[in-house]
């Protein structure tokens, strides 16, 4: 049966209109026509402004109130298609793939000039970007210069949203299973060496899907994909002349439109094409067993302060959209200008409509939120005890399953690593367990007690979240790579043209005996075996642990900590490094493995360090130099822990047992191993302090060692051993 | 150059020669022609594209449409694509719909 809604009512020059539906905000493809949905609370005046793809001047502007005429007949009549606050019609017969969309904006408040506080910015002069844009062009093909006396750059344009998902549906992979991979879309493939078609795109990514499948990671966490601006606050290096972009895109345009720049489909400037293409690679990595992760980014967006541009959100209601002194300057609890009003109700239902739209129309998996502090600040920025935005993400219905992640922390002050307000379902960034195992791992004292904590998925933080409330990393996009971190003592961010003052200085990093590139073996050496160190015990943590891009062939930034201006050869993943390097990559590919075989890694729960199994052991036992003797003092450097394998998964799970021991002394000790339950004998999995050939086994392939009470732990080095 | 479509029915194969830009004007044509090919219950369904110059995103959606009004037991073949046409395919993961061949293969198409 045809719907009786699919015929125009209203006509205005030569275009067929009829009233249209609030919901969805955005522009949605109905039958015989689109629906134009756009919220604002101050705006008096609102019109539809269409554009032929890339062409200058619009083709028409459609008024959302005024004096319309009825099909067939010349007759005037006033018309209002609006409800509430919602600005909504359907304009019939128009080309969706040929189009593209804003909206101009106005009321009775005197225009505010550029540069000035104002409470209201409407400037019917602008056309604004829709905040519900599915998909955004002009920013079609990364790095291509734009022509910067186009009017309205970021425009609107429609999705078709049908794809074929076939049987797909987010992977639902427990939490306390996953190893996640964080990864630039671009940089993870731009590099010559990838050998790839599609070099920097979504294509490009999923053509290395089987690299990702043989790392052995089962979530990719992709920083920013939302509609980002490479050139917001480009510039030129006033010393070697190079491009700086804005490469990480940390600032976004629009919540729900993918990265045109980021598909290889990009250049087809068809909105719907980017959507499939994105799509497609969420589909592929989910037929491999790989769930997708995004970084997103609610605290702020690409408008930046009252000298910022005017896209979509200050010209469309400023007071809802931003938070704002009385005197209508803006919040800068992100650090780049503006703060989203993330609390604001309107607000809030955006925040919650995009990740909906992620997680049921893109089938994301989980979103990791960048300074999500600020999300629990109310509208005049003061933190609260019970956020009502992270409390609706944690109980919608849509985001049930997925994975919330907070870095608990904001440019404003706001800390919150152990007590952001969880409500029962959101992880955090362990910015603590970073710390802790950089210190450690560098050979500083006074930590054995807190390695401890962090090594069991910090209990002290998260005593009623469990471990998988800590997404454990001790690297990330934000700091040195994870060679950088045994290569340098302090950064080196002089290709950033900020006179080396950008970035953090508390690196927690130590050069091992020569600050940058050397041809020293020994300090080769040394720097090899504490990169494995720091990855052996990120694998052998309870929680969820986190690597970076290219760690696992051991990426160098050259001591740049922060990488968020470069599109080149120092951010890109340089692929040769895998042939340079294969030692490295085996060694985390096998303890990746390990990780994953081995159940007493995967607890739901906290351990007790009580045998609740009747095993005869603990489920976590320490030790030392002495098995069941562990040197808890300032000075120690050793530390040695026995995880029992009835205990693993609070005793639901069988497993082996499994030992490991860290010892950060520059000289190798003698360690007595605890012993083990009649017929079983350890087994070395990995030992960082032999040769490369022999410092990691495949799991199920580890040699026993031919002495079952005393193992040489050689300096500075990891031992882990399995109980068989 | 504007979209064309041409459809013939030769031994329980519907051969379809597209040339043009096949987009969201001309999707309508082209569908009404895999329509007549669903109704004549073919075994297969030829498009010959080398002279396609430009798929955009409802073209893809027509494909799509082919398979699902076909029925997934028969064949959809795209011979002589141009690259550019070849790749939008394979970008946008459409490629699992359908067999790419390079030319008009009797043997496997009309199984002779």
């Amino acid at each position: 049966m045809d719907r009786i809604d699919t015929y125009p009512t209203h006509v205005y020059n030569e275009f067929n209109m009829r009233p249209g539906r609030p919901y969805p905000f955005g522009a949605t493809p109905v039958p015989g026509g689109i629906n134009f949905s756009v919220f604002s609370h101050h705006a008096d005046y609102c019109v539809l402004v269409l554009f032929k793809k890339g062409e200058a001047r619009p083709f028409a502007e459609i008024p959302f109130r005024g004096m319309f005429t009825r099909p067939g007949t010349a007759e005037p009549f006033w018309g209002d298609f609006r409800i509430g606050n919602v600005f909504s019609m359907v304009v019939f017969d128009l080309n969706y793939e040929e189009i593209e969309y804003g909206f101009r904006m106005g009321a009775s408040q005197p225009k505010v000039e550029r540069g000035k506080p104002g409470l209201h910015r409407f400037d019917t002069s602008q056309v604004l970007l829709d905040p519900y844009a599915r998909a955004i062009g002009g920013r079609d093909v990364w790095g291509q210069t734009p022509d910067w006396d186009k009017p309205y750059p970021h425009r609107g344009r429609i999705v078709y949203d049908d794809f074929d998902w076939e049987s797909d549906r987010p992977l639902e992979i427990p939490t306390e299973e996953l190893v996640v991979y964080e990864m630039h879309v671009r940089g993870f493939t731009r590099h010559p060496s990838s050998g790839i078609k599609h070099p920097g795109t979504f294509a490009g990514l999923r053509e290395k899907i089987p690299y990702l499948k043989e790392l052995g990671v089962n979530c990719i966490e992709l920083m920013p994909i939302y509609e980002f601006d490479e050139f917001e606050g480009s510039r030129t290096h006033p010393e070697t002349s190079e491009r700086l972009f804005n490469y990480w895109g940390y600032s976004t345009v629009g919540f729900f439109a993918p990265k045109a720049g980021y598909a290889a489909t990009g250049s087809a400037q068809d909105g719907t094409m980017v959507a499939d293409e994105l799509m497609t690679l969420v589909k592929d990595l989910h037929k491999n067993g790989i769930e997708v992760m995004l970084d997103v980014v609610f605290n702020h967006t690409a408008e930046g302060n009252e000298f910022g541009p005017t896209i979509s959100f200050r010209g469309i209601d400023n007071v809802t959209y931003y938070m704002l002194t009385s005197d209508g300057y803006y919040f800068n609890f992100s650090g780049t200008g503006n703060t989203l009003n993330c609390n604001n109700p309107v607000v809030r239902g955006m925040v919650l409509d995009a990740l909906r739209y992620w997680a049921a129309e893109y089938h994301i998996d989980g979103f990791r939120f960048d300074l999500a502090a600020i999300l629990g600040r109310d509208q005049n920025g003061a933190p609260m005890l019970n956020p009502p935005l992270l409390e609706v993400l944690a109980h919608d219905p849509v985001l049930a399953k997925c994975k919330l992640i907070a870095e608990a922390w904001d440019a404003g002050g706001l800390y919150q690593v152990g007590s952001f307000p969880a409500f029962g379902r959101w992880a955090e960034w362990n910015g603590k367990y970073r710390d802790t195992l950089r210190r450690w791992i560098k050979g500083e004292g006074g930590l054995v007690s807190e390695l401890a904590l962090r090594l069991q998925g910090s209990p002290d933080l998260y005593a009623s979240r469990g471990p998988t409330a800590s997404i454990n990393f001790i690297t990330c996009h934000d700091g040195f790579t994870l060679m950088d971190m045994v290569s340098y003592n302090d950064k080196h961010n002089e290709a950033n043209g900020e006179n080396n003052n950008d970035g953090a200085n508390d690196n927690n990093s130590w050069n091992s005996g020569w600050e940058g590139e050397t041809e020293d073996p020994e300090i080769k050496t040394l720097r090899f075996r504490q990169v494995k160190n720091a990855f052996a015990l990120l694998m052998v943590s309870q929680g969820v642990p986190m690597l970076l891009m290219g760690d696992e062939m051991g990426q160098t930034q050259h001591g740049n900590n922060n990488m968020y201006c470069h599109d080149n050869e120092i951010s890109w993943l340089d692929w040769n490094l895998l042939e340079k390097n294969p030692g490295l990559f085996r060694f985390f590919k096998n303890c990746i493995a390990f990780r994953q075989e081995h159940q007493v890694f995967h607890n739901r729960w906290h351990l007790h360090s009580q045998d609740y199994m009747g095993s005869g052991y603990p489920d976590i036992s320490w030790h030392g130099v002495r098995s069941w003797q562990p040197d808890w003092s300032e000075q120690s450097l050793m530390l040695g822990f026995m995880l029992d394998g009835k205990h693993a998964r609070g005793g639901l799970g069988e497993d082996n047992s499994i030992y490991v021991f860290t010892n950060t002394y520059w000289e190798g000790h003698d360690v007595e191993l605890p012993r083990l339950p009649e017929g079983q004998r350890w087994h070395v999995f990995a030992n960082t302090g032999a040769p490369e050939t022999e410092d990691v086994w495949e799991p199920g392939t580890e040699p026993a060692l031919s002495d079952q009470s005393n193992l040489f732990v050689g300096a500075r080095s990891v031992v882990i051993l399995v109980a068989k | 150059m504007p979209f064309k479509s041409v459809l013939e029915i030769v031994n329980n194969v519907a051969k379809i020669t597209l040339s043009g830009e096949l987009d969201a004007a001309a999707a309508p044509a082209f569908r009404a022609d895999v329509e007549k090919a669903a109704e004549a219950k073919v075994k297969a369904v030829a498009l010959q594209m080398s002279s396609l110059e430009y798929m955009a995103s409802a073209g893809l959606r027509a494909l799509v449409f082919a398979k699902q009004k076909m029925g997934t037991q028969v064949e959809i073949y795209m011979i002589g694509l141009q690259e550019s046409v070849r790749e939008t395919i394979t970008m946008t993961g459409f490629q699992n719909s359908v067999t790419f061949l390079d030319e008009y293969d009797a043997s496997k198409i009309e199984g002779v």
